[in-house]
């Protein structure tokens, strides 16, 4: 188990230098299992990995062409047993790391609801070139590159991309999605601790893509509705046209708000119709799966 | 109608003083060792004996050299980077824009992985291969001078990107939307393609002749379990890249499509399906790993048990091993893009194929481990850069198995901690191997050994800076920093990045030390000078020629009766001490005839694909055309061969006193 030990010391190193804002600070109950998870599989790994490095060093050392002691075995170029551990090692690791990746897959997969006797927020993400877009379809009001979400409430994110694929990630709440044009996926996240927290884009995009990061603020449910009641009263409307305004190539653009949003809005991004860059047939058809799980 | 179709005198970036500077001194090195060439009338030994040369251990050392004057342009992009993310922090720009550093990472992954990595592997398996199998040269040796001047000309194309136009902004993947005509109107990612599909062909080629040579031209009694590993490997590369290289060749062609003639397979609109891109490249690019980390450990293999006195162990546990890695690595791709939106069945699939990889691996190093046991080990620099493989590999192996499962993919994919990983595995793994194959073939290829101690300083300094380099780069990566990142505005990122560039420096002063260690050791040749053959003490059939090998090889092709031919016969040799050996009658031996097919097709390549790139449509098909009659020539040329008479061969075999000379 002393590999083990070595193992926490030396994740726990890294752990702290990585505290403020990174996968191993984990806000929320997705981040807060992935990171458990890496711990662990890191573990099981390193339990293998620790004694073969010492034992090649060792080795090497100690069969070093000066050390008269050593036993010099010219023929020594099989023994069944070996062999049958030199297989059974690497294969017993696999088994046990493969076991905890097969089980997280589940547990973890993005479209996976929450658990939880909150009712969710459903938030609709738009990438575009550079910026990003929340629809909060059910409050009716739209952000660009900041995102307000009640703490404790599990999110529901659909995403699409205006045109460049872009990946939505926020490491604190855990895991990321890929956001592509004609297509949408999901992720289900929730943040159990108030605060702000980085998000950005995870897939280069092109020229802006440096400053595609946005904020993710945290806040009690109470204040949640409150900030959806004043966002209300403030800032312009979201249709096609100012949609289209905004698919605009910009960059480094500063968080604002929509007072309104068309009800169909993101449909429409999803089929094309709603951005001056697409025309033509609806992208929908293709069969990927990313897709074909949308329409499930 | 424009006779130039794009191109303009505003292709030439005359504002951009780092691009003209850079582009400037490549010039004028490029002329000026053109110039000292030709006026120390070197120009038709040049063109004679190398540019024309279908001999496999010249190709071989034309595709090192190649390779490694391109890692050098390589290197000072990753210089470029790291200085830039060192101080591009908060609100600072750094020195980069964005439209020149994201040409700079596009560029340093396409040339690494295309033009560095895969000419040094493919340039020791041309030198190596022939001679371990105990044959005189590849199954189609015009083919193979072919394919390395295709190989040059994609090199070529992509250098003149620097000057001429720009290169793909797009990474080096090139993923549409982004690398489509929408997204990306300009020139660099028809560069991009270009430069890919000529070398693509080329490689190709390669593959079809190694596999050809390996499967049908072995030395008498060499059976496939006689066979040294580094062969098998080669012969599992090879095989991967029949595989796998026209499915990147036939997916930049369907990209092609969508660029010049407004097709739609990955457009946003009209059904274009921008992940099938995605699939495709990585069905090819997850076994490419395989392809240059497979010879890679065909090396250590060799040098493990040169060094150590003894037989590999675990032959056939390797061989096993190599096989099923070859199979196996292509059926893992979709684990680079786990983040797509797949089920939980298809990732869960995918993460546990990929991490059944690891077993197969896992053995090899433990096999690496038991051959060293019971030997004599000679801390010799191949054995440094075997061990210090080994070592830090297992790590880079950790960080891949834990990136294959999808949850924690989803944490750290397209971050820094992915970047540490694959030069985790692509340093160690492929490089190392590389640097260890240089080390220890050098002396067969030139004849003198290369000096040992400038080879520690520079394995030294590799070791080191690549740890301080690529370590850091984990813990940001775990902080959230993503890849690609022109400037950035959390400044607690910004020491590990800072640390990252010091790293840089440190494999710098490695590159200065191989420098140096090649130039003393020219200096030097006459004490390092290796006059046996052997300088190792080996154990496979390239040590049982002269260094350098003749044209031929071996005069006698050697009859293998079990595994390690050379230690068998070198033992036997000890046991009937005293007894001449019996004489041997020399014949005629005839050797294919140098042909320019390969460097004048080559010229067309380059030609048709800047026209392509630029949209001259009168050119490229006149390119097409002199690459049409350039094969056209060949096909009737008249003479095959060259013969060398028995008499040649016999006074030769005098003259370097091999054993059973008369």
């Amino acid at each position: 188990m002393r590999p083990l030990a070595l193992a926490v010391v030396l994740i726990g190193t890294v752990a702290l230098g990585g505290c403020s804002g990174g996968v191993f600070d984990p806000k929320g109950p997705i981040a807060d299992a992935e990171r458990l998870l890496m711990l662990n599989a890191t573990g099981i790994m390193l339990a293998i990995v620790i004694p073969t490095i010492l034992a090649t060093l060792g080795t090497a050392y100690w069969f070093r062409s000066s050390n008269t002691r050593a036993n010099y075995l010219p023929d020594f170029d099989y023994s069944g047993r070996l062999e049958l551990l030199v297989w059974s090692i690497p294969i017993m690791t696999v088994i046990l790391v493969g076991g905890v990746a097969w089980v997280s897959a589940y547990d973890l997969d993005p479209p996976k609801a929450i658990a939880s006797t909150v009712k969710p927020v459903r938030i609709q993400v738009v990438s575009l070139n550079w910026k990003w877009l929340f629809i909060y379809p059910e409050e009716q009001i739209a952000t660009v590159n900041q995102l307000t979400v009640p703490v404790g409430t599990p999110i529901n994110f659909e995403l699409t991309s205006s045109g460049v694929m872009n990946s939505f990630f926020v490491p604190q709440l855990g895991g990321q999605i890929y956001t592509m044009a004609g297509m949408v996926t999901r992720i289900n996240l929730q943040a159990d601790q108030t605060g702000r927290f980085r998000g950005m884009s995870a897939n280069y995009s092109g020229a802006g893509f440096s400053d595609m990061y946005f904020t993710v603020n945290a806040v009690p449910t109470e204040e949640f509705s409150r900030w959806v009641a004043a966002t209300r009263t403030t800032g312009p409307v979201l249709d096609a046209q100012s949609y289209a305004d905004l698919a605009k190539p910009s960059q480094a653009v500063a968080p604002f708000s929509y007072r309104i949003v068309a009800p169909d809005l993101f449909s429409g991004i999803l089929s094309g119709s709603s951005t001056a860059m697409q025309a033509g047939d609806d992208p929908r058809c293709v069969g990927s799966l990313a897709s074909q799980r949308a329409e499930k | 109608m424009n006779l130039l179709g794009k191109l303009t005198w505003s292709a030439i970036p005359f504002d951009q003083p780092i691009i003209m500077g850079a582009s400037g001194g490549m010039i004028l090195g490029i002329a000026s060792v053109v110039g000292w060439v030709a006026l120390k009338g070197y120009v038709p030994y040049l063109w004679r004996e190398w540019l024309t040369s279908v001999d496999h251990k010249r190709i071989g050392v034309m595709y090192i050299v190649l390779a490694l004057l391109m890692l050098l342009r390589g290197f000072s992009d990753a210089v470029m980077m790291r200085a830039q993310q060192a101080v591009a922090a908060g609100g600072a720009q750094g020195y980069l824009p964005p439209e020149h550093f994201d040409q700079i990472f596009s560029a340093h992954g396409t040339i690494m992985i295309f033009f560095v990595a895969m000419p040094l592997v493919i340039g020791l398996m041309n030198f190596v291969v022939p001679l371990q199998l105990g044959i005189r040269d590849v199954a189609f040796p015009t083919l193979n001078s072919i394919s390395l001047w295709l190989t040059a000309s994609g090199i070529l194309l992509i250098n003149i990107s620097l000057f001429v136009g720009e290169f793909a902004r797009t990474g080096w993947v090139a993923y549409p939307p982004l690398s489509g005509l929408q997204f990306s109107p300009g020139v660099g990612v028809d560069y991009y393609l270009w430069s890919l599909q000529i070398s693509g062909v080329g490689t190709l080629l390669t593959g079809i002749n190694f596999v050809t040579t390996i499967l049908k031209t072995r030395a008498p009694g060499m059976g496939y379990m006689r066979m040294p590993v580094f062969c098998w490997t080669a012969l599992a590369s090879n095989l991967m890249i029949i595989a796998v290289f026209p499915i990147l060749t036939a997916t930049f062609a369907m990209l092609l499509l969508d660029r010049y003639l407004g097709f739609h397979f990955f457009t946003v609109d009209a059904g274009g399906n921008a992940m099938m891109y995605v699939n495709l490249f990585w069905m090819w690019g997850h076994p490419e790993v395989y392809i240059l980390v497979l010879p890679a450990f065909g090396v250590f293999s060799e040098v493990s048990a040169t060094f150590s006195g003894k037989p590999l162990f675990g032959y056939r546990s390797m061989v096993a091993a190599t096989m099923v890695i070859c199979v196996l690595s292509c059926m893992v791709w979709l684990h680079h893009f786990f983040t797509m939106g797949a089920s939980a069945n298809v990732n869960a699939v995918f993460g546990i194929a990929s991490m059944i990889i690891g077993v197969p691996t896992g053995v090899k190093i433990f096999n690496w481990l038991f051959t060293m046991y019971g030997g004599r080990l000679r801390f010799t620099v191949p054995v440094l850069w075997t061990i210090g493989f080994m070592v830090t590999f297992v790590l880079g192996g950790l960080t891949g198995v834990l990136l294959a499962v999808p949850p924690v993919d989803w944490q750290v994919h397209n971050s820094l901690f992915l970047v540490a990983h694959f030069h985790h595995v692509i340093i160690p793994g492929v490089i190392f191997g590389v640097f260890a194959g240089y080390m220890y073939w050098f002396p067969k290829a030139f004849g003198f050994k290369l000096d040992e101690s400038w080879g520690r300083r520079a394995f030294w300094c590799w070791f080191i800076g690549f740890h301080l380099a690529f370590m850091p780069l984990y813990v940001v990566g775990l902080m959230g920093m993503t890849r690609r990142l022109q400037h950035y505005d959390v400044v607690s990122w910004q020491p590990w990045l800072i640390a990252a560039a010091a790293g840089t420096a440190i494999i710098f002063a490695g590159v200065v030390c191989q420098i140096v260690q090649f130039v003393v050791s020219i200096r030097h040749r006459e004490e390092l000078r290796d006059v046996t053959g052997d300088p190792w003490n080996g154990r496979t059939l390239e040590w049982s020629t002269t260094s350098p090998p003749p044209a031929w090889n071996f005069a006698f092709l050697p009859h293998v009766t079990g595994r390690d031919a050379y230690w068998s016969k070198k033992a036997l040799a000890r046991v009937t001490q005293g007894q001449p050996p019996e004489a041997r009658e020399y014949k005629p031996i005839e050797v294919p005839k140098n042909t320019p097919t390969g460097f004048v097709n080559a010229f067309f390549a380059v030609v048709t694909g800047f026209a392509l790139i630029w949209h001259i449509w009168w050119m490229a098909a006149l390119g097409l055309v002199g690459a049409f009659v350039t094969f056209l020539a060949f096909a009737f040329r008249e003479r095959e061969e060259d013969e060398i008479s028995a008499e040649t061969l016999a006074q030769f075999d005098r003259a370097h006193a091999v054993e059973g000379a008369p």
